[in-house]
C-alpha cells in the first residue's frame, strides 16, 4: 500500500512545486497523474522514489515510512538513462545487489524476456531504438521485483505507435506482477486507458484538482463515447479547450 | 487497441535499427572505401621522397645543409648496427616514462578531487590556472636550480607538461558526467565510492584518457626541450650533436626517431586503454558504418 499524506515541497528559491498533496493506494493499482507542465507532478514522484526529501507531509510504503531511495521502488524515467558502457544485460542488473553473479544474469534474462528483448543481452545501449533503449529501462526497473513502480512520462518521446506498443507491454507486464503504479502523464489517452484512477493536478502550486475513478476492464477501446466524454472533461479540467 | 505480442514487437523495432552484426553488407561496404583512402595518403610522401631523393643525388640540394633520404637511412642504420642507438634511446624514454608516471599521478589525484568536489576545486584550480598560463619552458632555470641538471630537472619538466592535459581532461570529463546517469545511481542507493566506481569512473574514462594521450604528446615535447638545456644522452642530444657537428643527417634521423617513439608509446597507450574504452570505439564504429550506409 502506498501512502501519501498532505505532501509540500517548497525548493530553497522559494518557489513551491506541491500544496498538501495527499492518495492512498492499494496493491496493484494504477494511479496516472496528469497535469500541465509545472504542476508538480515530476516533484511527486521524485518524494515518492526518495530522490528529493519532502518539506512537509509523509510516504509510506507497506506502513514503512519513505527516507531515502529504497528497494521497494522502481523509477522509469523519462529518458531510458542506460549506462552507455554497460551492456544491455549488464544495465539491467545494474540495480541488483547482493546476488550471486549466476543469479543476477538468470534474472536479468527473465526481464529482458518479459519485455521481449533477450536477444539483445550483449548489445550496447547505442544499437538500440529509442524505443528498445525504453524497453530495456523498464526491465530494470523490473528485476528489483519493486511493488511500487513510479513512471515519469516513460513514453513521451516516443513515435505514437511505439508509445501504443509499449502502453500495452506495461499493462502485459502489470498483470504478471501487479506492482502499484504511479504513472505521471501529459498523455491524456495514456492515462485513460492504463490507470484505475486519474489524478487532475494544477498549479502552481501543484494541487490535486480533481480525481477520477476508471472501472472499465482493460484492455480498452479508445474510442468509445465514454472515454471521449472523459477526455474531454480532462481536457476542461486542464483548461485546455479552445473556447 | 492494437495488441502486439512480444516478438511482434521485437520484429517492428528491428525495423528501426538491427544491432551491428545484422548489417554485414553495409559493413562490408564501409570497410572497404577507407582501405582505397589509406592508399591515396601515401602518394604524396612518395612523389617528395623521390622528389627529395633526386633534388641530392642531381646535386641541386647542398648536401651539408639536405642530406638524401638515403642517406639518413645509412645514418640510422649505423646508429642501430652500432648499438649506440640504444643508449640514447632508452634514457629518453626513461625520463618521457617517469615523468609521465609522475605528472598523470598527481593530475589524477588533482583531477578527481576538483572535479568530484566543489570545496577543492575552489582550493585548488585557481591556483593550477594561474600556473598554467607560465610558458612551462619558464621553469627550466628554477628545475635546474632546484634539482641539479641530471635527471630529476628533466622528469620534472615532463611531469609539469604532462600534468596540465590530464588534470583539466580529468576535473571536466568528471564535472560533464550525465547528472541524470548519476541520479540512477542514486535511486539504486549508490553513493560515495560506489557511485564513484560505477557511475563516474566509466563515465568520466573516455575524456581522462584523451587527457593521458594529449599529456603523453606534451611529455615527448618537452623532454627535447630538456635534452636541449643540456644533455649528453638521449635522443634530443643527438639533434643537438647533429647542429654543433653540422650533421643535418644526424637531425633528421633524430626527428624521425622522436616520430616514431612518439607514435609507439601513444600506440600503446591506446592499446592499453582498449578494453576500458570498447563501448566508446563501437560506438564510433557504428556512427562511421552510419555514416557510410548514408553515403551509400
Amino acid at each position: 500500500m502506498l501512502r501519501v499524506r498532505d505532501l509540500s515541497k517548497r525548493f530553497e528559491s522559494g518557489v513551491t512545486a506541491l500544496e498538501r498533496v495527499g492518495f492512498t493506494l492499494e496493491r496493484g493499482e494504477i494511479l496516472a497523474v496528469v497535469g500541465t507542465s509545472g504542476c508538480g507532478k515530476s516533484t511527486l514522484l521524485r518524494l515518492i522514489a526518495g530522490l528529493d526529501r519532502p518539506s512537509a507531509g509523509n510516504i509510506s510504503i507497506d506502513n514503512q515510512d519513505v527516507d531515502g531511495p529504497n528497494p521497494l521502488v522502481g523509477f522509469v524515467f523519462q529518458e531510458p538513462r542506460l549506462m552507455p558502457w554497460l551492456k544491455i544485460r549488464d544495465n539491467v542488473t545494474f540495480g541488483l545487489s547482493g546476488l550471486g553473479a549466476q543469479e543476477k544474469n538468470a534474472r536479468a534474462l527473465r526481464a529482458l524476456e518479459e519485455v521481449g528483448l533477450a536477444d539483445f543481452a550483449e548489445a550496447l545501449p547505442q544499437q538500440l531504438s529509442g524505443g528498445m533503449a525504453q524497453r530495456v529501462a523498464i526491465a530494470r526497473a523490473l528485476v528489483t521485483e519493486p511493488s511500487v513502480l513510479l513512471l515519469d512520462e516513460p513514453f513521451s518521446a516516443l513515435d505514437a505507435f511505439t508509445r501504443l506498443n509499449l502502453q500495452d507491454h506495461l499493462l502485459s507486464i502489470w498483470r504478471r506482477h501487479r506492482p502499484t503504479m504511479v504513472l505521471v502523464t501529459h498523455d491524456i489517452e495514456e492515462a485513460l486507458a492504463l490507470a484505475d484512477r486519474v489524478v487532475i493536478m494544477r498549479g502552481a502550486p501543484g494541487r490535486i484538482h480533481r480525481t477520477i475513478e476508471l472501472r472499465e476492464d482493460r484492455p480498452r477501446k479508445r474510442t468509445a463515447t465514454e472515454f471521449q466524454t472523459l477526455k474531454e472533461e480532462i481536457l476542461d479540467a486542464l483548461h485546455l479547450v479552445p473556447a | 487497441m492494437i495488441m502486439l505480442t512480444s516478438e511482434a514487437a521485437a520484429v517492428a523495432d528491428l525495423a528501426y535499427r538491427a544491432p551491428a552484426e545484422a548489417t554485414p553488407r553495409i559493413a562490408r561496404r564501409g570497410a572497404r572505401r577507407p582501405s582505397v583512402g589509406k592508399s591515396l595518403g601515401l602518394v604524396l610522401p612518395t612523389i617528395l621522397l623521390v622528389a627529395w631523393e633526386m633534388l641530392c643525388r642531381t646535386g641541386i640540394a647542398a648536401p651539408n645543409l639536405l642530406p638524401a633520404p638515403s642517406a639518413v637511412l645509412g645514418l640510422l642504420w649505423a646508429l642501430i648496427a652500432s648499438g649506440e642507438i640504444w643508449g640514447h634511446a632508452s634514457i629518453t624514454l626513461f625520463r618521457v616514462f617517469a615523468g609521465f608516471g609522475l605528472g598523470a599521478l598527481v593530475a589524477t589525484l588533482l583531477g578527481a578531487l576538483t572535479g568530484y568536489s566543489t570545496t577543492y576545486r575552489r582550493l585548488f584550480d585557481p591556483l593550477l590556472q594561474g600556473l598554467r598560463n607560465i610558458p612551462s619552458l619558464a621553469w627550466v632555470p628554477l628545475f635546474v636550480l632546484w634539482l641539479g641538471i641530471f635527471e630529476a630537472s628533466k622528469i620534472a619538466l615532463v611531469a609539469v607538461g604532462v600534468f596540465f592535459p590530464v588534470y583539466l581532461n580529468l576535473m571536466g570529463g568528471i564535472q560533464s558526467v550525465d547528472r541524470k546517469l548519476v541520479e540512477v545511481g542514486r535511486m539504486y542507493r549508490l553513493r560515495g565510492f560506489g557511485l564513484v566506481r560505477r557511475v563516474l569512473v566509466p563515465a568520466t574514462l573516455p575524456a581522462y584518457f584523451v587527457g593521458l594521450r594529449s599529456g603523453l604528446g606534451l611529455g615527448w615535447m618537452f623532454v627535447l626541450a630538456a635534452e636541449f638545456m643540456g644533455a649528453s644522452e638521449g635522443l634530443g642530444f643527438l639533434l643537438i650533436d647533429g647542429q654543433m657537428t653540422s650533421r643535418p643527417a644526424a637531425i633528421i634521423a633524430g626527428i624521425l626517431l622522436f616520430a616514431v617513439f612518439g607514435k609507439a608509446t601513444d600506440w600503446l597507450l591506446v592499446r592499453a586503454g582498449r578494453p576500458f574504452l570498447a563501448w566508446q570505439d563501437s560506438f564510433e564504429a557504428q556512427t562511421e558504418r552510419d555514416a557510410n550506409a548514408a553515403r551509400a
